[in-house]
């Protein structure tokens, strides 16, 4: 067994920098490195690129970063639900590069698999295909997008063990398996940290070789953004 | 003419046994409320979840369970959760069999524009983009005008793109059209509602034959 654990979120984010490019594993406040956020928000880590399906709110997810200017630029593909953000990007103080989110997906888990680009129907004949290349297969046109280059991904977990191996659970899965091991080094935060051998390996959802650096988070919030519920009659 | 819950309804109609079906938010989430309940449908919501259920009960809502609207759902017996590029990969690859989405603007050759109006709103695509270049059979679900009375069935978009030549089928509150080649083809018209008050609420060439009905809702 080869072992990823470190003991604190401060040990796993060793050698976070200025100006790095980060994954952020996430679907509006699901499933979103709580730990790893607050972590980057103490850091006081400026001039990042932050890649991740949304931005967060005002006060919660990647807002925390929004609010201390922290972030240069943004790769989402949706990110309503935030004032400040809307505020930062209309005033040219954010850069936000908009992008469809299955190509999202994709750029990350082309970046996991060793490829460099790859084409996609999505967005041809829109202002995201603009100045991409594209090419028709089949008689369909394609667009080619690139693989993202990422210094850190930083992804949440259920259960994870000390070799790295993670189980995510309901739709908190959305982003964070394809962006492990999509970036130099990936750190993997989870609610419930387990010895080797604890976990069935039939039920792994990744394995522990794409994970650099794994610890037991804290205080999990887990927002909830709109609380939908029926009545019982 | 109809409401919001009259074109889910009659949306409703159109989805078949066996199907696996895309709901986009507003009106097209209303379409899963006037599904039969004698046919067998899974809904797929692409942050994650096919086999998407209804609201949970108060009480019972889990953070980690939740539609791509980001609201509280529960799940159906059958139901699987995935990642982002494997939710991706059932909708590119074409094994999602009808999606339902809402729009600011639909063109005469099935153009579709919905998610952004520049310099006032930029929350981004979504996954619109990727719906709408890959389906096969796209029913968008909206009102025939906008707020301000304007047309939204125009010759071409004035809006930035979604996508090129995708929607095959419209439903609004006054009629039930289908992108031709030559334009939109009226299907079916809205109780009360003429084919003289489509004609002046559709910008883009509008073809009627005699073959006209009425919605039956």
């Amino acid at each position: 067994m080869i072992r990823k654990t470190v003991d604190n979120v401060q040990e796993a984010l060793k050698g976070v920098k200025d100006s790095m490019t980060f994954m952020l594993g996430g679907f509006g406040l699901c499933g979103i490195p709580e730990n790893s956020i607050a972590e980057l928000v103490r850091l006081e880590v400026k001039n990042i690129i932050c890649i991740s399906n949304n931005a967060g709110v005002d006060d919660f997810g990647l807002g925390l970063l929004l609010q201390k200017h922290q972030i240069k630029k943004m790769i989402s593909s949706y990110v309503g639900e935030n004032e400040e953000f809307e505020r930062q990007m209309l005033n040219g103080e954010l850069d936000v590069e908009l992008t469809p989110q299955g190509t999202l997906a994709e750029k990350c888990r082309a970046a996991q698999s060793g490829f460099p680009a790859f084409y996609t129907p999505a967005g041809y004949g829109t202002e995201v295909a603009e100045g991409k290349e594209t090419r028709e297969f089949n008689g369909k046109m394609y667009v080619l997008e690139e693989a993202f280059q990422a210094d850190f991904s930083f992804v949440k977990a259920w259960k994870g063990d000390e070799a790295g191996n993670l189980i995510f659970k309901g739709t908190a899965r959305n982003f964070n398996p394809v962006m492990c091991g999509a970036a130099k080094i990936t750190v993997a935060e989870v609610e419930e940290l387990v010895p080797a051998g604890e976990l069935d390996p039939n039920e792994i959802h990744i394995p522990g070789i794409f994970i650099q650096r794994i610890f037991q988070g804290n205080h999990y919030e887990k927002r909830i953004e709109q609380r939908t519920v029926r009545t019982k009659i | 003419m109809i409401d919001k819950n009259g074109i889910a309804k009659r949306i409703a109609q159109e989805v078949k046994d066996g199907f696996y079906v895309n709901l986009g938010i507003g009106i097209p989430t209303l379409v899963a409320n006037f599904v039969q309940g004698d046919i067998n449908v899974e809904f797929q919501s692409e942050n994650g979840v096919l086999g998407m259920g209804p609201f949970p009960f108060e009480g019972d809502e889990d953070a980690d369970i939740i539609n791509a609207g980001k609201q509280t759902i529960t799940t159906m017996p059958g139901a699987s959760f995935f990642d982002s590029a494997l939710s991706f990969g059932m909708i590119r690859g074409q094994h999602v069999d009808l999606t339902i989405l809402g729009a600011m603007e639909v063109s005469e050759n099935g153009d579709i524009a919905n998610w952004k109006i520049p310099g006032k709103m930029v929350k981004g695509m979504g996954g619109a983009m990727d719906l709408v270049a890959s389906a096969e059979n796209i029913i968008v679900a909206m009102m025939h005008t906008n707020k301000a009375g304007k047309s939204k069935l125009l010759k071409k978009c004035s809006l930035p793109l979604t996508g090129v030549g995708c929607v095959t089928k419209i439903v609004t509150n006054l009629a039930v059209l289908e992108i031709t080649p030559k334009g939109f083809l009226l299907k079916e018209h809205a109780p009360g509602v003429s084919i003289e008050d489509i004609r002046q609420a559709t910008e883009g060439t509008l073809i009627v034959n005699d073959t006209v009905s009425e919605m039956a809702i």
